[in-house]
């Protein structure tokens, strides 16, 4: 906004009968919502003469101080939320830097944890390894499972129960994931023991060898995870199969095609990058999710030697940090080295989610 | 238009025949299969928490007394310790982050131009994806270890504060979005600053739309463990003050109870010692899903005002 006199004085503040529009509204009218008659009743009650007597604006004065205030503020904290998380990266790093140099064992490779002494020796293959298999789990269940219910919702249901259903299907992502940890270990562990004892004989097949972890096994927490982060992949292929082009539908119809031919030929390809990013959202919630996957899979020995089965126990980046967070005050560099990592890995899972999404906007 | 549009014959799915039916019908019993089976945790998981934890909730202690020295094979006791933590650093989380994602939110929608407004976008984008051990990983290393603080709920809100600003920020954003450009133009043609624009027209229209964002950012961090865990430290007592000392909260409760589940030893006439950790666990998960879910209605019925929809 520009000034509009010519002498540079500030505009009185445009009034309607005497009272300035820019007083308050009485109460009442600026709580929940009932708000947009009264800037309507501003617009409609204007009287034709309001900007009589004020020239165009020209562009050539300079801005109101409110506006400068304003805007100073708003960009203000745009730029406070970029610098926070730089912040978190460069603080992360700064407090890593010193745990890595002392570490006396190779940092990405070793499988070992040991920091309570007065040497450093620990790495984080071993976190890496169970938060990568536990997510690949959990993505391996929950990304069909999201994209029939997405399916489910968009195509097949009546229109009008498609809002009860996400609704339904986000009451998932409300619910606070230390209560799937406790549930997922008191209750639906005992139930999943028997699957985990069926498939231990199948013939020995390495991912499914008997660990001795019946229950609180990577599988378990991967199954909980899946539940947790198939709301996440549900909203975003419902949001972009609703997007389909009524003419793609309408053309597969004219071939006459059954349902599932047309989701096949029109709904699935025009809604892949959009699934793609959604599954990918999710495996950003499911590498960092902390407490559940403490509570749900046991931590294997210290020592013990590795294994590839799904039935072992096993300790994510999360679950790692937050387990020994006692030990914090005595040693915190190698846990801040291990959450460097984990803000890393997300950082690029998100991102490149992100860049999917925002991809497709520029061309829809 | 319209008349052209409705004469024209209804296009529809075709029935098929033979394998390409019994394909089309396998899809449909699959569809409608999965959205099944997502129900079933959804069912088995509420019916766990409220048929476990309505015992503790009927006691009459439960939102009068906290559990002070009682240890797990001691009866009686409450959660009110636990709620107050809860209630009070999810406040100070949302008295910070509420200015700061609303400022955000307008920056991102009526100023921002060019590469900081692009930069913010994505760096709340990556900030909705931070997880949140570590942003209490991060707030550990800046208060605690570098500046020396001590465990207190103040740091558990700061880590709350880094989770909800992305939410807020996302509905602000989108609420914003869907005020017509008409209001913002017409309040200009009338010489109303912009600042003033915002202020008086554009925020006051958004404003349900925005509070359901504030709402849904409350229940998305009132669940919230891991910061808590690494930041605050439980203690059984009632600890109102969040700038000093161990304080409750309803996750940290619920994970103290963990730990005793199996606690108890046998007697000598063979009986085992009583253990309440199993019976307040669930007291407390159901006390927490409440709280949660209460904030959801609130959102649903101030969304359900708003002028302006989609």
């Amino acid at each position: 906004m520009t000034e509009r006199t010519s002498d540079g004085e500030p505009l009185p503040a445009p009034s309607i009968g005497g009272e300035s529009v820019l007083d308050p509204p009485p109460a009442g009218t600026v709580v929940v919502g009932s708000a947009e008659p009264a800037a309507i009743d501003v617009l409609e009650d204007a009287p034709p003469a309001a900007g009589i007597g004020s020239a165009p604006p020209t562009g050539t004065g300079r801005v109101r101080l409110g506006d400068r205030v304003f805007q100073g503020m708003t960009s203000g904290a745009g730029a406070f939320v970029v610098l926070l998380v730089l912040l978190v990266g460069v603080f992360l790093i700064y407090q890593a830097i010193p745990a890595i140099r002392d570490d006396q064992v190779n940092f990405l490779t070793s499988r070992e944890w040991a920091v309570s002494g007065s040497t450093l020796r620990f790495g984080i293959a071993g976190l890496l390894w169970t938060t990568v298999l536990i997510s690949v789990i959990a993505m391996i269940i929950a990304v069909p499972i999201s994209i029939g219910i997405a399916l489910f919702m968009t195509q097949y249901a009546p229109r009008q129960l498609s809002r009860p259903i996400a609704y339904v299907i986000d009451l998932l992502a409300a619910i606070p994931s230390i209560i799937y940890g406790i549930w997922g270990i008191t209750v639906l562990a005992p139930k999943l023991e028997p699957i985990q004892r069926a498939l231990y004989h199948l013939g020995g097949i390495p991912i499914f060898k008997d660990k001795g972890f019946v229950r609180g096994s990577i599988f378990d927490g991967g199954v909980v995870l899946a539940i947790m982060i198939l709301p996440i992949i549900t909203a975003i292929a419902r949001d972009v199969f609703e997007r389909t082009p009524r003419q793609n539908i309408e053309a597969a119809w004219a071939l006459g095609a059954t349902r599932w031919e047309m989701i096949r030929m029109a709904v699935l390809p025009y809604g892949r990058p959009g699934v793609v990013s959604g599954a990918m959202l999710g495996l950003g919630r499911a590498l960092g999710e902390t407490i559940a996957i403490l509570l749900i899979v046991s931590a294997p020995a210290n020592g013990a030697p590795f294994s590839a089965s799904i039935f072992n126990g096993g300790q994510t980046f999360a679950a790692k940090i937050a387990a020994d967070s006692a030990e914090f005050p005595s040693a915190p560099g190698p846990y801040i080295a291990a959450g460097l990592v984990l803000f890393v890995l997300t950082f690029i899972v998100n991102a490149a989610a992100r860049g999917i999404v925002n991809r497709r906007k520029d061309f829809s | 238009m319209t008349a052209a549009l409705n004469s024209r014959p209804a296009l529809q799915a075709a029935p098929g025949t033979g394998l390409r039916k019994a394909k089309n019908s396998l899809a449909a019993g699959l569809v409608t299969g999965s959205f099944l089976l997502a129900l079933v945790p959804l069912v088995w998981l509420l019916w766990t928490v409220i048929s476990k934890g309505a015992r503790a909730l009927g006691a009459s202690q439960w939102f009068t007394s906290d559990l002070g020295t009682r240890t797990f094979s001691d009866s009686g006791g409450g959660a009110l310790g636990a709620i107050v933590g809860t209630l009070e650093e999810v406040a100070l989380c949302a008295v910070i982050a509420v200015p700061i994602a609303l400022l955000v939110g307008v920056y991102l929608v009526e100023y921002g131009r060019g590469w900081l407004a692009r930069v913010t976008t994505f760096m709340v984008d990556i900030l909705t994806g931070i997880p949140s051990i570590v942003a209490a990983v991060f707030i550990y290393a800046v208060f605690l270890k570098a500046l020396g603080g001590q465990f207190a709920g103040v740091w558990a809100s700061l880590a709350l504060v880094m989770l909800m600003i992305p939410v807020v920020v996302r509905t602000t954003e989108e609420m914003l979005k869907l005020v017509p450009n008409e209001l913002r133009e017409a309040s200009y043609a009338l010489g109303v600053p912009k600042w003033k624009t915002i202020m008086k027209i554009v925020l006051p229209t958004a404003f349900s739309g925005i509070i359901t964002g504030v709402v849904l950012g409350i229940a998305r961090v009132a669940g919230e463990t891991a910061p808590l865990l690494v930041l605050v430290k439980y203690t059984p007592h009632t600890n109102g003050n969040l700038f000093n000392g161990f304080q409750g909260s309803l996750p940290l409760m619920i994970k103290d109870q963990v730990n005793n589940l199996g606690a108890g030893t046998t007697n000598f006439d063979g009986t085992k010692q009583a253990n309440f950790a199993a019976e307040r666990m669930w007291g407390a998960a159901l006390t927490l899903i409440i709280i949660i879910m209460l904030l959801n209605v609130i959102a649903r019925l101030v969304a359900r005002r708003s002028k302006i929809s989609n």
